[in-house]
Protein backbone atom coordinates (compact mmCIF):
# COMPACT_ATOMS: atom_id res chain seq x y z
CA UNK A 1 0.00 0.00 0.00
CA UNK A 2 2.54 2.46 0.96
CA UNK A 3 5.05 2.00 -1.78
CA UNK A 4 1.63 2.21 -4.45
CA UNK A 5 1.10 5.66 -2.32
CA UNK A 6 4.92 6.77 -2.82
CA UNK A 7 5.05 5.90 -6.57
CA UNK A 8 1.55 7.60 -7.41
CA UNK A 9 3.06 10.19 -5.61
CA UNK A 10 6.61 10.65 -7.03
CA UNK A 11 5.62 10.00 -10.47
CA UNK A 12 2.99 12.79 -9.62
CA UNK A 13 5.96 15.13 -8.57
CA UNK A 14 8.46 14.42 -11.43
CA UNK A 15 5.66 14.47 -14.26
CA UNK A 16 3.97 17.44 -13.04
CA UNK A 17 7.67 19.26 -12.66
CA UNK A 18 8.49 18.32 -16.52
CA UNK A 19 5.06 19.26 -17.71
CA UNK A 20 5.42 22.79 -16.27
CA UNK A 21 8.97 22.95 -17.93
CA UNK A 22 8.23 21.56 -21.11
CA UNK A 23 4.78 23.78 -21.65
CA UNK A 24 5.58 26.59 -23.92
CA UNK A 25 2.39 27.41 -25.29
CA UNK A 26 0.43 29.08 -22.38
CA UNK A 27 1.84 29.93 -19.22
CA UNK A 28 -1.31 29.27 -17.36
CA UNK A 29 -0.87 25.49 -18.04
CA UNK A 30 2.46 25.95 -16.37
CA UNK A 31 1.36 26.95 -13.47
CA UNK A 32 -1.72 24.69 -13.34
CA UNK A 33 1.18 21.30 -13.49
CA UNK A 34 3.03 23.35 -10.77
CA UNK A 35 -0.04 22.30 -8.24
CA UNK A 36 0.08 19.09 -9.26
CA UNK A 37 3.87 18.71 -8.78
CA UNK A 38 3.31 20.36 -4.97
CA UNK A 39 0.43 18.32 -4.27
CA UNK A 40 1.65 14.88 -5.01
CA UNK A 41 5.17 16.39 -2.68
CA UNK A 42 2.54 17.41 -0.19
CA UNK A 43 1.53 13.72 -0.28
CA UNK A 44 5.14 12.27 0.08
CA UNK A 45 5.66 14.79 3.19
CA UNK A 46 2.77 13.17 4.92
CA UNK A 47 4.45 10.07 4.06
CA UNK A 48 7.28 11.27 5.80
CA UNK A 49 5.59 11.43 8.87
CA UNK A 50 5.72 15.79 8.52
CA UNK A 51 1.47 16.08 8.52
CA UNK A 52 2.11 20.07 9.46
CA UNK A 53 4.61 20.27 6.85
CA UNK A 54 2.15 19.03 3.85
CA UNK A 55 -0.68 20.81 4.87
CA UNK A 56 1.50 24.04 5.14
CA UNK A 57 2.70 23.06 1.85
CA UNK A 58 -1.00 22.28 0.15
CA UNK A 59 -1.60 25.87 2.42
CA UNK A 60 0.98 28.22 0.85
CA UNK A 61 2.11 26.18 -2.14
CA UNK A 62 -1.11 25.29 -4.00
CA UNK A 63 -3.00 28.12 -1.68
CA UNK A 64 -0.96 31.06 -2.18
CA UNK A 65 1.66 30.91 -4.20
CA UNK A 66 0.39 29.61 -7.11
CA UNK A 67 -2.86 31.76 -7.24
CA UNK A 68 -0.23 34.91 -7.22
CA UNK A 69 1.67 33.29 -10.38
CA UNK A 70 -2.09 32.43 -11.91
CA UNK A 71 -3.14 36.09 -11.04
CA UNK A 72 0.26 37.71 -12.50
CA UNK A 73 -0.29 35.56 -15.84
CA UNK A 74 -3.71 36.26 -16.36
CA UNK A 75 -3.22 40.24 -15.43
CA UNK A 76 -0.50 40.38 -17.59
CA UNK A 77 -2.44 38.58 -20.25
CA UNK A 78 0.63 36.87 -21.52
CA UNK A 79 0.35 36.18 -25.19
CA UNK A 80 2.53 34.71 -27.86
CA UNK A 81 3.79 38.55 -28.95
CA UNK A 82 4.46 39.35 -25.23
CA UNK A 83 6.24 35.70 -24.45
CA UNK A 84 8.78 36.31 -27.17
CA UNK A 85 10.62 32.73 -28.74
CA UNK A 86 12.00 30.10 -27.04
CA UNK A 87 14.56 29.50 -29.93
CA UNK A 88 17.88 28.59 -28.27
CA UNK A 89 18.54 25.43 -29.77
CA UNK A 90 22.39 24.83 -28.02
CA UNK A 91 21.46 25.81 -24.94
CA UNK A 92 18.73 23.74 -24.82
CA UNK A 93 20.52 20.50 -25.52
CA UNK A 94 23.70 21.68 -23.42
CA UNK A 95 20.97 22.42 -20.56
CA UNK A 96 19.05 19.22 -20.94
CA UNK A 97 22.62 16.83 -21.30
CA UNK A 98 23.58 18.38 -18.21
CA UNK A 99 21.08 17.78 -16.63
CA UNK A 100 20.03 14.42 -17.33
CA UNK A 101 24.20 13.62 -16.64
CA UNK A 102 23.80 15.13 -13.42
CA UNK A 103 20.54 13.62 -12.07
CA UNK A 104 21.82 9.89 -13.12
CA UNK A 105 25.18 10.69 -11.22
CA UNK A 106 23.32 11.72 -7.82
CA UNK A 107 20.86 8.51 -8.33
CA UNK A 108 23.67 6.19 -8.48
CA UNK A 109 24.92 7.44 -5.30
CA UNK A 110 21.70 8.25 -3.47
CA UNK A 111 19.92 4.59 -4.58
CA UNK A 112 23.38 3.27 -2.32
CA UNK A 113 21.94 4.95 1.03
CA UNK A 114 20.78 1.79 3.01
CA UNK A 115 19.75 3.31 6.59
CA UNK A 116 16.80 1.65 8.48
CA UNK A 117 14.22 4.07 9.53
CA UNK A 118 13.81 4.46 13.10
CA UNK A 119 11.12 4.63 15.33
CA UNK A 120 9.22 7.82 15.60
CA UNK A 121 7.21 8.98 18.81
CA UNK A 122 3.62 9.54 17.68
CA UNK A 123 3.28 13.39 18.33
CA UNK A 124 6.45 13.44 16.04
CA UNK A 125 5.70 15.97 13.18
CA UNK A 126 2.55 17.59 14.72
CA UNK A 127 1.58 20.96 14.64
CA UNK A 128 2.02 20.54 18.76
CA UNK A 129 5.30 19.17 18.36
CA UNK A 130 6.41 21.94 15.88
CA UNK A 131 4.77 24.85 17.25
CA UNK A 132 6.22 23.65 20.69
CA UNK A 133 9.72 23.76 18.89
CA UNK A 134 9.22 27.08 17.01
CA UNK A 135 9.03 28.68 19.72
CA UNK A 136 11.09 27.96 21.98
CA UNK A 137 14.76 27.15 20.39
CA UNK A 138 13.41 28.85 17.24
CA UNK A 139 11.49 31.57 18.34
CA UNK A 140 14.84 34.43 16.90
CA UNK A 141 14.17 32.77 13.47
CA UNK A 142 10.93 32.96 13.57
CA UNK A 143 10.64 36.73 14.71
CA UNK A 144 13.46 37.51 11.95
CA UNK A 145 10.85 35.35 9.33
CA UNK A 146 8.09 37.69 10.30
CA UNK A 147 9.96 40.81 9.60
CA UNK A 148 11.04 39.63 6.38
CA UNK A 149 7.67 38.78 5.25
CA UNK A 150 6.65 42.11 6.65
CA UNK A 151 9.56 43.82 4.57
CA UNK A 152 8.47 41.46 1.50
CA UNK A 153 5.05 42.88 1.37
CA UNK A 154 5.89 46.76 1.57
CA UNK A 155 8.83 46.00 -1.16
CA UNK A 156 5.96 44.36 -3.13
CA UNK A 157 4.14 47.44 -2.96
CA UNK A 158 6.45 49.63 -3.72
CA UNK A 159 7.84 47.88 -6.84
CA UNK A 160 4.39 46.72 -8.38
CA UNK A 161 2.63 50.17 -7.53
CA UNK A 162 2.15 52.40 -10.70
CA UNK A 163 4.00 55.93 -10.57
CA UNK A 164 2.29 58.72 -9.70
CA UNK A 165 2.78 61.64 -12.37
CA UNK B 1 7.88 2.76 6.04
CA UNK B 2 8.92 0.45 2.95
CA UNK B 3 10.90 3.23 1.28
CA UNK B 4 14.32 3.09 1.92
CA UNK B 5 15.48 7.29 2.54
CA UNK B 6 17.66 6.76 -0.71
CA UNK B 7 14.51 6.45 -3.03
CA UNK B 8 13.16 10.01 -1.92
CA UNK B 9 16.55 11.72 -1.66
CA UNK B 10 16.65 10.32 -5.45
CA UNK B 11 12.87 11.99 -6.16
CA UNK B 12 14.52 15.46 -4.44
CA UNK B 13 17.42 15.14 -6.64
CA UNK B 14 14.86 14.62 -10.17
CA UNK B 15 12.65 17.25 -8.85
CA UNK B 16 15.85 19.23 -8.63
CA UNK B 17 17.56 18.92 -11.70
CA UNK B 18 14.68 19.27 -13.77
CA UNK B 19 14.19 23.17 -11.76
CA UNK B 20 17.55 23.80 -13.21
CA UNK B 21 16.88 22.86 -16.54
CA UNK B 22 13.99 24.80 -16.86
CA UNK B 23 15.91 27.57 -15.57
CA UNK B 24 18.79 26.55 -18.24
CA UNK B 25 16.11 26.01 -21.50
CA UNK B 26 13.43 28.18 -20.83
CA UNK B 27 13.20 32.29 -21.52
CA UNK B 28 9.54 32.84 -20.51
CA UNK B 29 10.97 34.65 -17.10
CA UNK B 30 7.28 33.28 -15.34
CA UNK B 31 8.37 29.63 -15.70
CA UNK B 32 11.96 30.33 -14.87
CA UNK B 33 10.60 31.27 -11.72
CA UNK B 34 8.51 28.28 -10.97
CA UNK B 35 11.79 26.25 -11.54
CA UNK B 36 13.20 28.09 -8.71
CA UNK B 37 10.37 26.77 -6.54
CA UNK B 38 10.74 23.59 -7.86
CA UNK B 39 14.09 23.84 -7.06
CA UNK B 40 13.26 24.85 -3.20
CA UNK B 41 10.60 22.19 -3.11
CA UNK B 42 13.13 19.73 -3.56
CA UNK B 43 15.72 20.61 -1.08
CA UNK B 44 12.20 20.61 1.32
CA UNK B 45 11.54 16.87 0.16
CA UNK B 46 15.32 16.19 0.81
CA UNK B 47 15.15 18.37 4.42
CA UNK B 48 11.96 16.22 5.56
CA UNK B 49 13.12 12.85 4.54
CA UNK B 50 16.59 13.21 6.41
CA UNK B 51 15.25 14.61 9.12
CA UNK B 52 12.98 11.56 9.61
CA UNK B 53 15.74 9.39 8.78
CA UNK B 54 17.76 11.33 11.87
CA UNK B 55 14.19 11.30 14.23
CA UNK B 56 14.81 15.46 14.57
CA UNK B 57 12.30 17.99 14.43
CA UNK B 58 14.79 20.33 13.07
CA UNK B 59 14.23 19.58 9.44
CA UNK B 60 10.77 20.34 9.50
CA UNK B 61 11.25 23.56 10.76
CA UNK B 62 13.82 24.41 8.77
CA UNK B 63 11.39 23.33 5.94
CA UNK B 64 8.98 26.14 7.58
CA UNK B 65 11.76 28.97 7.02
CA UNK B 66 12.71 27.87 3.02
CA UNK B 67 8.80 28.38 2.65
CA UNK B 68 8.77 31.68 4.16
CA UNK B 69 11.59 32.84 1.98
CA UNK B 70 9.95 31.46 -1.05
CA UNK B 71 6.94 33.45 -0.39
CA UNK B 72 8.75 36.98 0.13
CA UNK B 73 10.43 35.81 -3.08
CA UNK B 74 7.66 35.06 -5.32
CA UNK B 75 6.14 38.62 -3.58
CA UNK B 76 8.69 40.76 -4.75
CA UNK B 77 9.79 38.38 -8.02
CA UNK B 78 6.71 38.83 -9.19
CA UNK B 79 6.21 42.69 -8.77
CA UNK B 80 9.97 42.90 -10.58
CA UNK B 81 8.47 41.34 -13.76
CA UNK B 82 4.88 43.36 -12.88
CA UNK B 83 7.13 46.59 -13.17
CA UNK B 84 9.34 45.10 -16.34
CA UNK B 85 6.33 43.76 -18.56
CA UNK B 86 5.15 47.59 -18.01
CA UNK B 87 8.25 49.25 -19.05
CA UNK B 88 9.39 46.34 -21.90
CA UNK B 89 6.13 44.99 -23.03
CA UNK B 90 7.68 41.74 -22.83
CA UNK B 91 8.49 38.69 -20.35
CA UNK B 92 11.22 37.18 -22.45
CA UNK B 93 14.74 37.42 -20.65
CA UNK B 94 16.48 37.55 -23.68
CA UNK B 95 14.81 41.63 -24.44
CA UNK B 96 16.06 42.52 -20.20
CA UNK B 97 19.46 42.16 -21.22
CA UNK B 98 20.53 45.76 -20.05
CA UNK B 99 23.06 44.74 -17.56
CA UNK B 100 24.23 41.85 -19.56
CA UNK B 101 28.65 42.69 -20.75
Amino acid sequence: MESILFWVCSTGAIGGALGMVVTVRNTVYSALWLVVSMLSLACLFIMLNAQFVGLIQIMVYAGAIVVLFLFVVMLLNLTGGVMGAEEQPLLKFVGVALGIAVSLQLGSILLRIDLPWPEVSPSYGTTAEIGQALYTDYLLPFEVAAVLLLAAIIAALALAKRESD
Amino acid sequence: MEIPVGHYQVVAAALFMIGVIGMLVRRNMIVMFMSIELMLNAANLSFVAWSRLWDSIDGQIFVFMVMVVAAAEVAVGLAIIISLVRNRDSVNIEETSLLKW
